[in-house]
């Protein structure tokens, strides 16, 4: 009995070890990032061909994703409005759950999953196959090198990500409202204008920067902390969605609590 | 100026309880090609690692090129990284350029040369280590293993390097092209020379060893166990290169 106690508290010891080294390196790791970042020389192609990768390249996805759930949000909307008969809100209130929080928050879902994965794996390859020494045998810091462009890349990426999904969204909602569900157009559009305020656009516009900064700084990390062969690349792109998406809705609460307060 | 291109002064290396290099001394002869021999796990890619301040030791000093590299700061050991070429075990090329950016890669990053002058030069490199004009816009994927070893080599050439090391250059491939890149790594070697130009092998192939190399340093447990050039390597009496040089 008393073996297997000492056993349970030994085995619980290393995993909080291990959970406080994991906190240590990631956070050493973002302030090294953030401390190359302001380190010259700036490598603006690296930067562009990463929020083109991020953001050119997620547009499809996005558009998808950002129609369908506006036309459906509408239709469920309707069919709770229709009983109290409040229908024509429908409008603003799509656009509403859309700037505030399902443009950032699906579109950061979407890219912790095309792009976290890619940074990982993309990351995580060059690791084993030695070409992160590579670059530093030759005097190029990597993390200024890969990790940088990709985190500002996704930054800076992920705000217009949420715009166009609010857009693609409204619009979705507003062909299912208007001509499926016969809402009278300028019912419609003049109810999202009587109810929209700038700050539900701004909430949204600083959410999706923060996580597109997060979705970067974990994409990355994960990528520079694989180790072993092709298992260990899976392991770290597996590693890199979970924490990505994770991270997205667990921050999301607090950003939300903390932001409604102040604008 | 020293004789030696580097020199480790009572160099120490613990890993927490483990003692990976255990007060290494030596130097590395200016202008010769250096061999460092051992078994797997004696210290020798630690050793390296030292060589260009990737790793930093527990006690001691890394003298290279007259400057005690363990005593830069970051950015200086940096720049200072410049006068190394190396070339990876399994050449680590990126695999998002094809050969002739790879050769290219460095000398965008840290030289004013023009495209034409970039363009003139990678051609000149990729030529001299035996790569066609045509594998020269192939990816390192579409490459066989000695053609990435040598596309590698024309990489850590292309600043001019002082000093050239090899991890592991031939493993991965078969006898005849283990000898012909020992055979390029030789001439490079040599048509460098008068530059001032050493090379430092990490190997564990005896043959190859014994016929390319000017100096043997054997390693075993994290010490040096011997240091001397070939010929007197031959006829060493100690019982550990005797086993090594009986398999």
């Amino acid at each position: 009995m008393k073996v297997m106690v000492e056993k349970k508290i030994e085995s619980l010891g290393i995993y909080v070890t291990d959970l406080l080294n994991g906190l240590g390196d990631f956070t050493n790791f973002t302030f090294k990032t953030i401390y190359w970042t302001f380190k010259p020389p700036y490598r603006w192609k690296l930067l562009f061909e990463q929020i083109y990768f991020i953001g050119n390249k997620s547009v499809f996805i996005i558009f998808l994703t950002s129609s369908f759930t506006g036309a459906v949000f509408a239709y469920q909307i309707y069919v709770g409005m229709k009983v109290i008969n409040a229908d024509s809100f429908i409008g603003p209130l799509v656009t509403i759950a859309l700037a505030k929080e399902l443009a950032p928050v699906l579109s950061g879902l979407v890219v912790a999953g095309r792009c976290g994965a890619a940074m990982a794996a993309q990351i995580g390859s060059m690791k084993v196959t030695e070409q992160i020494d590579a670059l530093e045998v030759m005097g190029i810091n990597s993390y200024q090198y890969l990790a940088v462009p990709r985190i500002l890349g996704a930054t800076i990426s992920m705000p217009m990500l949420s715009a166009i999904f609010l857009l693609i969204g409204y619009g979705g909602s507003w062909l299912i409202g208007t001509k499926v569900l016969m809402i009278d157009e300028v019912t419609f559009t003049s109810k999202v204008s009587d109810f929209m305020e700038l700050g539900m656009v701004t909430e949204g516009i600083i959410k999706a920067t923060v996580f597109g900064y997060l979705i970067g700084i974990i994409g990355t990390y994960q990528g520079f902390n694989v180790t072993g062969g092709a298992e260990g690349v899976g392991k770290g792109t597996n590693m890199a969605v979970v924490w990505g998406m994770i991270t997205v809705l667990v921050v999301d609460f607090f950003l939300t609590s903390f932001l409604t307060q102040i604008l | 100026m020293s004789e030696y291109s580097i020199e480790f002064q009572h160099l120490t290396k613990k890993f927490g309880e483990a003692t990976i290099l255990n007060d290494v001394s030596f130097g590395i002869v200016k202008n010769k090609i250096t061999t460092i021999l051992g078994f797997s796990g004696a210290g020798k890619t630690t050793l390296m690692k030292h060589i260009l301040g990737l790793t930093m030791p527990t006690s001691g000093d890394v003298i290279v090129l007259d400057t005690t590299i363990n005593k830069l700061g970051d950015l200086q050991l940096r720049e200072f990284r410049r006068n190394f070429g190396m070339v990876f075990q399994y050449a680590a090329l990126f695999d998002f350029l094809n050969s002739y950016e790879n050769v290219a890669f460095p000398l965008r990053e840290f030289t004013k040369m023009t495209e034409e002058e970039i363009k003139e030069k990678v051609m000149s490199l990729l030529e001299s280590v035996g790569i066609s004009k045509e594998a020269a816009f192939r990816l390192p994927s579409e490459l066989s293993g000695g053609m990435r070893k040598r596309v590698g080599l024309a990489r850590g050439l292309a600043l001019d390097p002082h000093i050239m090391l090899y991890d592991e250059p031939t493993s991965g491939l078969d006898p005849i092209t283990t000898h012909m890149v020992y055979d390029l790594m030789k001439e490079t070697h040599y048509s460098n020379v008068h530059k001032g130009f050493t090379s430092v092998i990490i190997s564990h192939d005896i043959h190859a060893t014994l016929k390319y190399s000017d100096y043997i340093v054997f390693m075993e447990a994290g010490r040096v166990v011997e240091h001397l050039d070939v010929e007197s390597f031959k006829k060493s009496e100690n019982p550990v290169i005797r086993r090594f040089l009986e398999l």
